[in-house]
């Protein structure tokens, strides 16, 4: 294969490695053409990569850099592998990426860690990039942990404050949780089936596990682990809104649009072995759904901006897990592909906003704001229409319509779920638009955005509209699915998405969003004191309290691990084990206090026990 | 008198010298003394030697005695100086006053 | 010869440097510098020959010695020692270089004591004979003592006077197992030797084979080491000066390991094998509680004294898992755990020279004081908590995945120590880089020096993790052989 695929991870790494070590003696403009330079490099070179591939057999191809270990059967290399999915998921990276990095070029340019805040950028870009092309589960999982270790380096980007720090650590130490079921999955995978290929172990797996094998079922589930850590959803979601302390591209570009759908890549990726595994692939979805209500609820209760797109970021991808889980690969693959774009768009316009206002986060403060940031407002308002899927206008409403019809042949209990999830989905993103763009004016705009981040946000939300006629049907399947079918060929018949509910039922989500918008616009434009009157009600309290702190995890997770983690810690600080050892030496030493009583220092007495020790020796041997 | 019962008298009187002596070491806190009691020792142990070889007729008790002599000489001339020194050290010959080794 | 070189060069080291630090203190530490850079190189030339050779020793050299007891003067080198040795080497450099400015008293003495110990630890990576094996076991022992003792920090004494009870204790328990398999195989065979081939074969009861086995054992552990005999290692590694530090937790406590893989199982196969289970559970109770202890402390060096007792638990379950991909799996850790906490405590150190102490309660915000020094304890950080790409990762990798050919459930408790890994790698972040600076702090950056040591390290450490085939080639013949025939995976 004539294209140089390896380079478009390295690219952003390279710049990284140029920024960390140089950077801080280069001037920013240098910086940020570097910086913003590599990615958009990459996403040319995918571009590239991609034309010749999609010209081509569209056959799975593997470039070997180099083989990194070879123990017996273990025979990891440095290689990466493009097939459509892959394809797919470089081109969000690499595109988003350069876009968002563009916008940060501008965003940033007052921060004193300018040089660094492109490094770790561009080192997250070449990670996720590295998880997405691996072509074995060793180097995916070296791109695995790079991604949260970025995550962790730009949570805590301002870390002088104490509360970005803390967020970082959580974020870094849950994920961590998932990570590790993901390498006790790689163990168990290797033991199993001797290679951690990913085609070829997912070849072996099918040969070797019958389904619902208990050996298939404990690898999804280990797998599943890594995906929930990494996606932010149920039991291992509470650092997703903590994250937001980063600076909103970083969480427009990892916590929105990349790396949180990893979780929903890795499980795409090894479908074969979640397919091997019905109760697990019934596992995730459940996951999935409850996540998205869950994730939904809350969100409806937060007043700050990027907390309610954080939750919404938690709920979109909870729609993803329960595509999985269902079986609609393509489906999923196609939500987070539209996801990436109007998600990480609310993040950008929101981060104009916020920006605006020297950052005041608070949605309740604002108000009116639609003249003072017109571009900000129009391209918002486009990001929410698409996150709540308003009907045949918005690539949301694509993606999420297929989503829907597949949970709809596979269970209807999950399709109910999707259905609420989507009535309480275009009640959150209206409710923002209204809080932050209509009613009275409170908050005087200090600063506005230069042209350069217009420039992301135009792209981003011609995008979050256009990008759903990619998969418009075109003779029973759209194009979207029909190149993902390559990669997803093993299933090619289990696709139940294809025309699950009938026509009347199709018309419910529509139904539901736009009942949705039409909740957020009485209760929040039209009669805002409803909703005032609403939040006094003591039930309706309670449950907003619940919702806001998010259904309590956080408080759950404190005591059942925090707390008794650090208390033990403060209790065992001189190592109890030491203490046996000191004893020792205690009880030398007296023994040493006790004889030494014995040497008074005078000569008399030292001759009357040598005497008294002759005599009874005498007695000894005479009187026996 | 037979060689039996001379050995008798001859033990017991250099067990009840060697008693005594031993009893002014234990006692007596004057280093001089202590000598002196260590010196009635010794020639108790001497008469003891003497006595057997007497009793056996061979003359290894006599040449031991000489070497206990040539040995208490030795010891008394050095633990004169000693007392002498001490004596102009501490002002003092009492042996609990000038005691150091207490640990 | 090269091999009597390896180990003469820093005996002779020290001495010219003690010499020549009468007429001056710069010269002393160039000599000392030379004489480990010497040292390297001689050992880097003994690297084609590893990959190439046939035989797994790669050079062998014999001398009578005391030959009516059996004992030689007899010195070995196989995949295994070089790549310790390269190490040694390696440290050794770095633990000269960084004394350059921290150490100003008695230069020449503290440059004797510190080549010393590294000749003892070269000793005792090459002896074949168990009597000279002793030998320099001791050899490294007492000047490492003296070390702790003259140039440490306030409780030096303490510090010094557990280490050296805690190692000569068991190192005497060693002695008395050396005799009685020397006995036994007198007994045996009639044959009268301490030479570690001959005595491999020594057929032995099952009860005494499991007491010389502890015998070793023992010696090996406190070393290592394994809870919980792992007491005397937060005080010493906290006390030491900074060279003391990087030498004893970058070497001194491999010697442990290297003992457990050349001695331990090779010459008590049976004793190990029924001893594995209780051996594994130490090993696991000592990656969880080293982590647990770790996070716990307040002082900067004993915290990452604290996760060596973690990180050298995997060195425990590989050697007691005992097949090729956890052997190998040990001696990338034992490499990579050399390198990175041998980086952290330089870093410690220099922290400590500069401010005064090592109470993370007093720092805070020096990521914007010192970027280049917080930059490089978050790269050995992340090494240390597994970061894939670096070293670490490849040997609890390969350990895990060894350990779970043999039991499930010790590889699952054991991966549990890489989320407790980092908690405590990301705590010690957390309280020295991040959070507000305090009053001006005013102290200096890495300087080129120290940035040429740190840059070293660091690259050390993602050859490992990137290109760990290199290393791992070395000690394969060695390791297999080992292993014997039953021995793959």
């Amino acid at each position: 294969m004539a294209s140089p695929l390896y380079l478009i991870p390295l690219l952003p790494l390279a710049a990284s490695l140029l920024l960390g070590l140089a950077g801080s003696r280069l001037p920013r403009v240098v910086v940020a053409i570097i910086g913003v330079g590599a990615t958009a490099a990459s996403f040319v070179l995918t571009a590239w990569a991609g034309s010749h591939f999609l010209s081509g057999s569209l056959q799975g191809q593997t470039q070997v850099l180099y083989r990194w270990l070879s123990l017996g059967e273990l025979q990891p290399s440095i290689a990466f592998y493009l097939d459509p999915l892959s394809l797919v998921m470089c081109a969000v990276v690499t595109f988003v990426g350069a876009l968002i990095l563009l916008y940060s070029a501008q965003f940033m340019a007052e921060d004193d860690g300018y040089a660094r805040f492109f490094c770790f950028m561009n080192l997250f870009v070449g990670s996720m990039l590295t998880l997405v092309l691996a072509d074995n589960l060793l180097l995916l999982y070296l791109g695995w942990e790079g991604v949260g270790l970025c995550s962790y380096l730009l949570i805590g980007f301002w870390y002088r404050e104490r509360r970005n720090v803390t967020a970082a650590f959580k974020a870094f130490l849950i994920t961590r949780v998932g990570d590790t079921a993901l390498l006790i999955g790689l163990l168990l995978i290797f033991t199993q089936l001797g290679t951690l290929q990913i085609q070829e172990l997912m070849q072996r797996a099918s040969l070797q596990w019958p389904v619902g094998s208990s050996l298939a079922v404990a690898a999804a589930a280990l797998l599943l682990g890594g995906a929930v850590g990494k996606s932010a959803q149920l039991p291992l979601q509470t650092w997703l809104p903590d994250a937001m302390a980063g600076p909103t591209p970083v969480s427009a570009l990892i916590h929105a649009a990349t790396m949180v759908t990893a979780g929903v890549y890795l499980i795409a990726r090894m479908h074969v072995v979640f397919e091997l595994a019905p109760i697990v692939q019934w596992l995730v979805a459940l996951v999935g759904a409850a996540t998205l209500l869950l994730a939904a609820c809350s969100a409806l209760t937060q007043w700050d901006l990027k907390r309610v797109l954080a939750y919404s970021t938690m709920s979109q991808v909870g729609y993803m897990l329960l595509a999985l889980g269902v079986g609609a690969w393509s489906a999923a693959i196609f939500h987070l592909f539209t996801h990436a774009f109007f998600k990480s768009l609310l993040f950008l316009s929101g981060g104009v906003v916020i920006q605006g206002l020297e950052e005041e986060h608070n949605i309740l403060k604002m108000g009116g704001l639609r003249r003072d940031f017109p571009l900000a407002f129009w391209t918002f308002l486009i990001g929410a229409a698409s996150l709540s899927a308003i009907p045949w206008v918005t690539a949301g409403f694509f993606s999420k319509d297929a989503i829907l019809n597949a949970a709809y042949g596979s269970n209807v209990g999950f399709w109910l779920a999707g259905l609420i999830g989507a009535l309480l989905t275009s009640v959150y993103a209206f409710r923002m638009v209204f809080l932050v763009f209509f009613g009275e004016r409170r908050l005087e705009p200090r600063r506005r955005q230069g042209l350069v981040t217009a420039v992301p946000l135009v792209v981003l939300a011609t995008l979050a509209v256009v990008a759903g006629y990619l998969n418009l049907p075109h003779g029973g399947t759209g194009a979207f699915t029909a190149l993902l079918r390559g990669s997803f060929l093993s299933t090619a018949s289990a696709a139940p998405g294809e025309g699950g509910a009938a026509a009347s039922l199709q018309v419910l989500p529509i139904i539901a969003t736009l009942a949705g918008l039409a909740i957020a616009a009485l209760l929040y434009l039209r009669q805002p004191r409803w909703a005032e009157n609403l939040g006094t009600a003591p039930a309706i309290r309670v449950l907003h309290r619940f919702w806001f702190v998010g259904w309590g995890f956080d408080w759950l997770y404190s005591r059942l691990f925090v707390r008794p983690w650090v208390y033990l810690a403060r209790l065992n600080r001189a190592d109890f084990v030491d203490a046996f050892y000191t004893g020792l030496a205690a009880v030398t030493i007296a023994l040493h206090r006790l004889l030494s009583l014995s040497q008074t220092g005078r000569v008399r007495s030292y001759a009357l026990a040598a005497a008294v020790g002759t005599l009874v020796l005498l007695a000894v041997v005479v009187l026996r | 008198m037979t060689g039996t019962a001379s050995l008798q008298f001859g033990l017991m009187l250099a067990t009840v010298l060697f008693l005594l002596g031993l009893i002014g070491v234990l006692m007596r806190r004057n280093l001089i003394f202590v000598l002196m009691s260590l010196e009635i020792m010794f020639n108790a142990a001497g008469l003891a030697f003497v006595v057997a070889g007497q009793r056996w007729q061979q003359a290894d008790g006599q040449i031991m005695f000489l070497f206990i002599l040539a040995v208490t000489g030795s010891e008394v001339a050095l633990g004169l100086a000693l007392a002498l020194a001490a004596r102009h050290h501490f002002g003092t010959l009492d042996t609990d006053l000038i005691s150091r080794m207490r640990g | 010869m090269t091999l009597v070189w390896l180990i003469a060069i820093p005996l002779v080291g020290g001495i010219l440097s003690f010499a020549l630090s009468r007429f001056s203190a710069l010269a002393a530490r160039v000599l000392a510098l030379v004489a480990m850079t010497a040292q390297l190189s001689l050992a880097i030339t003994l690297w084609p020959s590893s990959t190439s050779a046939a035989d797994p020793w790669l050079q062998a050299l014999q001398a009578r010695w005391i030959p009516q007891l059996g004992i030689s003067f007899s010195l070995t080198i196989d995949g295994l020692s070089l790549l310790l040795i390269l190490l040694t080497g390696l440290l050794g450099i770095v633990s000269v270089g960084i004394s350059w400015s921290q150490i100003d008293e008695r230069v020449g003495l503290f440059h004797l004591n510190l080549l010393w110990v590294l000749a003892g630890v070269t000793g005792v990576f090459l002896a074949m004979d168990l009597f000279l094996f002793y030998f320099f076991w001791e050899l490294m022992l007492i000047p490492m003592y003296f070390l702790i003792d003259l140039w440490g920090h306030e409780r030096r004494h303490y510090a010094a006077i557990k280490f050296f009870l805690f190692t000569q204790l068991s190192g005497l328990l060693m002695l008395v197992a050396i005799v009685a398999l020397f006995f036994t195989h007198l007994q045996q065979t009639g044959v009268a030797t301490f030479e570690y081939q001959q005595l491999l074969s020594t057929p032995l009861a099952p009860l005494s084979g499991m007491l010389m086995m502890l015998g070793f054992l023992v010696a090996f552990a406190v070393k290592l080491p394994v809870v919980p005999l792992h007491t005397w290692l937060p005080d010493a590694h906290t006390q030491a000066p900074t060279a003391g530090s990087v030498v004893l937790a970058g070497l001194l406590l491999k010697t442990g390991g290297y003992g457990l893989i050349r001695f331990v199982v090779p010459l008590f196969p049976e004793a190990a094998r029924a001893f594995s289970v209780p051996a594994l559970v130490l090993a696991v109770i000592g990656i969880l509680y080293g982590a647990h202890m770790a996070f716990a402390q307040t002082d900067m060096k004993r915290l990452i004294a604290y996760t060596s007792v973690s990180h050298l638990g995997f060195v425990l379950l590989g050697v007691f898992t005992w097949n090729a991909l956890a052997l190998q799996g040990a001696v990338i850790q034992m490499l990579s755990h050399g390198v990175s906490t041998g980086a952290l405590f330089v870093l410690a150190g220099i922290l400590q020279h500069h401010l005064g102490t090592r109470d993370m309660a007093a720092m805070g915000g020096l990521w914007r004081v010192v970027p280049r020094l917080g930059a490089a304890m978050m790269f050995f950080s992340m090494a240390a908590l597994g970061l894939p790409g670096m070293g670490n990762f490849i040997g609890e990798f390969l350990t895990l995945l060894g350990t779970y050919h043999l039991s499930v459930s010790f590889a699952v408790v054991a991966a549990a120590g890489l989320i407790l890994a980092l908690v405590y790698s990301l705590w010690l972040l957390d309280r020295v880089l991040y959070g507000p600076s305090r009053d001006p702090l005013a102290i200096p950056d890495l300087r080129a020096s120290e940035l040429a040591i740190v840059a070293a390290l660091a690259l050390a450490i993602l050859c490992l993790g990137l290109a760990p085939q290199a290393f791992l080639n070395i000690s394969a013949q060695a390791l297999d052989a080992l292993l014997g025939p039953g021995g793959a995976p």
